[in-house]
């Protein structure tokens, strides 16, 4: 099919080319010195931003693939949702190896006592056994319990956008644009229609008995 | 009216040269050497002049801070937290010329004889300038060196004669959302308030700051007199002041205001004392690049022999 071969040949590599462009351009950076004078907040910053803006790309393959009628959306949502963990770790690592210099006790520490790490923290970890289960073969094995193990996904994304209200200072203006992003794809998973019809369904039931 | 203090370094620098004065003295060959002036170039240059802004005139060397490598002018003016003039550390630079800081005048009045205005004008030309090399450490646990240009605050307060009742001075910022766009928006309860306790006010080191490395100060950096008390966390040291006032209880501050369980009046640099979101114990350096080791934060931000009486007795915990 002439779709499925744009879609194996353009699109998919083109994005995947696109996920990788905030990494390369942060590599760059570092190349070029041109990170701006505090360059590890600048990694911090942008792996972060980007771990919570690929999460919420993923999320909107389910409704956008009602909206344009294809399986297409629903391809890509594996590719995503991996290249939204791989930011998740290198954030996380970051944080790690650059902020805290492996010191493990102050690292301990934080993630129990700052409760914007420990969101963050929670946040990363439920992504691991979701990427761990990412592939064909834990999909057929799981069953149906993958998609129910998937689900965690939502948790995670709360998390992170939570992980964001908390960790800034007053401005609160850009942690909320992606808590009202979230909240709006999770708004679109609401089954509308199932509650109407539940709705509806007693009233028929009544003009019958009538 | 200058009185020529014998200066205690200037045995010392003759024997030994370590490693950081010896860089120092390198990129001052540079400058004289980029300026054309050689041996003509005077000895209060010892960082390299940035590239733009207008010099101010007079200002004498001092005796602080030369041990310490000063973070490079373009760092020191273009990662600012300014809330008035834009979230975002790169905004406030961006902003900048937003800003007008003529006319200034700030006044100055509560438990004081003689309370009044004083014109920028009249303290650039009527105050003697000097440059001290103060650390500066901000709460979310970076750090910078900076050759400020100014003088000591109680110079300006003494003027005033504040009486017995002045325990504490009060600081108020510029409130004007049409100049200070950041203002437009509730982010923080405008105008920014910040205060000190009288004997921390006039203690030498407490600085009102005209410049930065010879320059006058940029809209960013809190254009055109801001506070700097170096032994506290940068959200003391409040930017573009227009009022000063004595008063007798303890004034409400900014940050304090909105969370006091983050941000405290005395706010003083203690690595034994964490911040509910950042830990103290370690900071980072502006301008050493990404993988450079963190610095140890010290007590007092390292001036504790000169402040730490201030605070005896007190449990610094409880006046965080």
């Amino acid at each position: 099919m002439a779709s499925d071969l744009a879609f194996h040949r353009l699109l998919k590599p083109l994005l995947f080319l696109a996920c990788l462009a905030p990494c390369a351009r942060l590599l760059w950076g570092i190349q070029t010195d041109d990170l701006g004078p505090n360059p590890l907040e600048t990694v911090t910053h942008t792996t972060g931003d980007w771990a919570l803006r690929l999460l919420l790309v993923t999320l909107a393959m389910t409704p956008l693939r009602r909206l344009v009628h294809a399986a297409w959306p629903l391809r890509l949502r594996r590719m995503l949702g991996l290249f939204a963990f791989f930011y998740a770790c290198l954030h996380f690592a970051t944080w790690l190896v650059l902020d805290q210099e492996l010191r493990w006790s102050d690292i301990v520490v934080d993630i129990g006592k700052r409760p914007y790490v420990t969101v963050g923290f929670a946040a990363w970890l439920l992504l691991v056994p979701l990427a761990l289960t990412s592939t064909r073969r834990a999909m057929r094995r799981l069953g149906r319990r993958w998609s129910q193990l998937h689900k965690l996904v939502y948790l995670a994304t709360l998390l992170a956008v939570v992980h964001y209200l908390w960790l800034v200072k007053a401005d609160l203006r850009d942690p909320l644009l992606y808590a009202a992003v979230f909240a709006g794809l999770m708004l679109l998973r609401v089954p509308w229609r199932w509650l109407f019809q539940e709705r509806r369904t007693p009233r028929r039931g009544e003009m019958s008995g009538g | 009216m200058l009185i020529k203090i014998r200066r205690p370094w200037e045995l010392k620098e003759s024997s030994v040269t370590p490693e950081p004065h010896f860089r120092q003295r390198r990129k001052l060959l540079q400058a004289a050497a980029a300026a054309g002036v050689g041996a003509a170039m005077p000895a209060i240059a010892r960082v390299a002049p940035p590239k733009q802004g207008r010099r101010l005139s007079n200002v004498r060397d001092s005796e602080w801070g030369r041990e310490l490598e000063p973070t490079d002018f373009d760092d020191i003016t273009s990662y600012n937290n300014f809330l008035e003039l834009g979230a975002g550390k790169r905004a406030p630079a961006r902003n900048a010329d937003k800003l007008r800081t003529r006319p200034w005048s700030i006044r100055v009045n509560g438990a004081c004889e003689k309370p009044g205005q004083i014109d920028i004008e009249d303290i650039l030309r009527k105050i003697p300038q000097e440059e001290r090399i103060y650390r500066f450490r901000c709460v979310e646990a970076w750090g910078m060196i900076v050759p400020w240009d100014g003088f000591s605050l109680g110079t300006l307060l003494k003027r005033f004669e504040p009486t017995s009742k002045a325990r504490y001075v009060a600081f108020e910022t510029l409130y004007d959302p049409e100049h200070l766009p950041g203002q437009r928006r509730n982010i923080l309860d405008w105008p920014y308030r910040e205060g000190l306790r009288m004997d921390e006010a006039m203690h030498p080191l407490t600085m009102l700051v005209t410049g930065v490395y010879g320059m006058e100060l940029p809209a960013q950096n809190g254009a055109p007199l801001r506070l700097i008390v170096p032994w506290k966390y940068g959200f003391k040291s409040i930017k573009s002041i227009v009022g000063i006032y004595f008063v007798e209880k303890e004034p409400a501050t900014t940050w304090a205001a909105l969370q006091p369980e983050e941000y405290g009046f005395y706010a003083n640099v203690n690595p034994e004392v964490d911040h509910p979101r950042w830990s103290q114990k370690y900071e980072r350096r502006i301008g050493e690049g990404l993988f450079a080791r963190k610095h140890k934060t010290l007590k007092f931000n390292g001036y504790a022999e000169e402040v730490a009486h201030l605070y005896k007795g007190m449990d610094l915990r409880k006046f965080y």
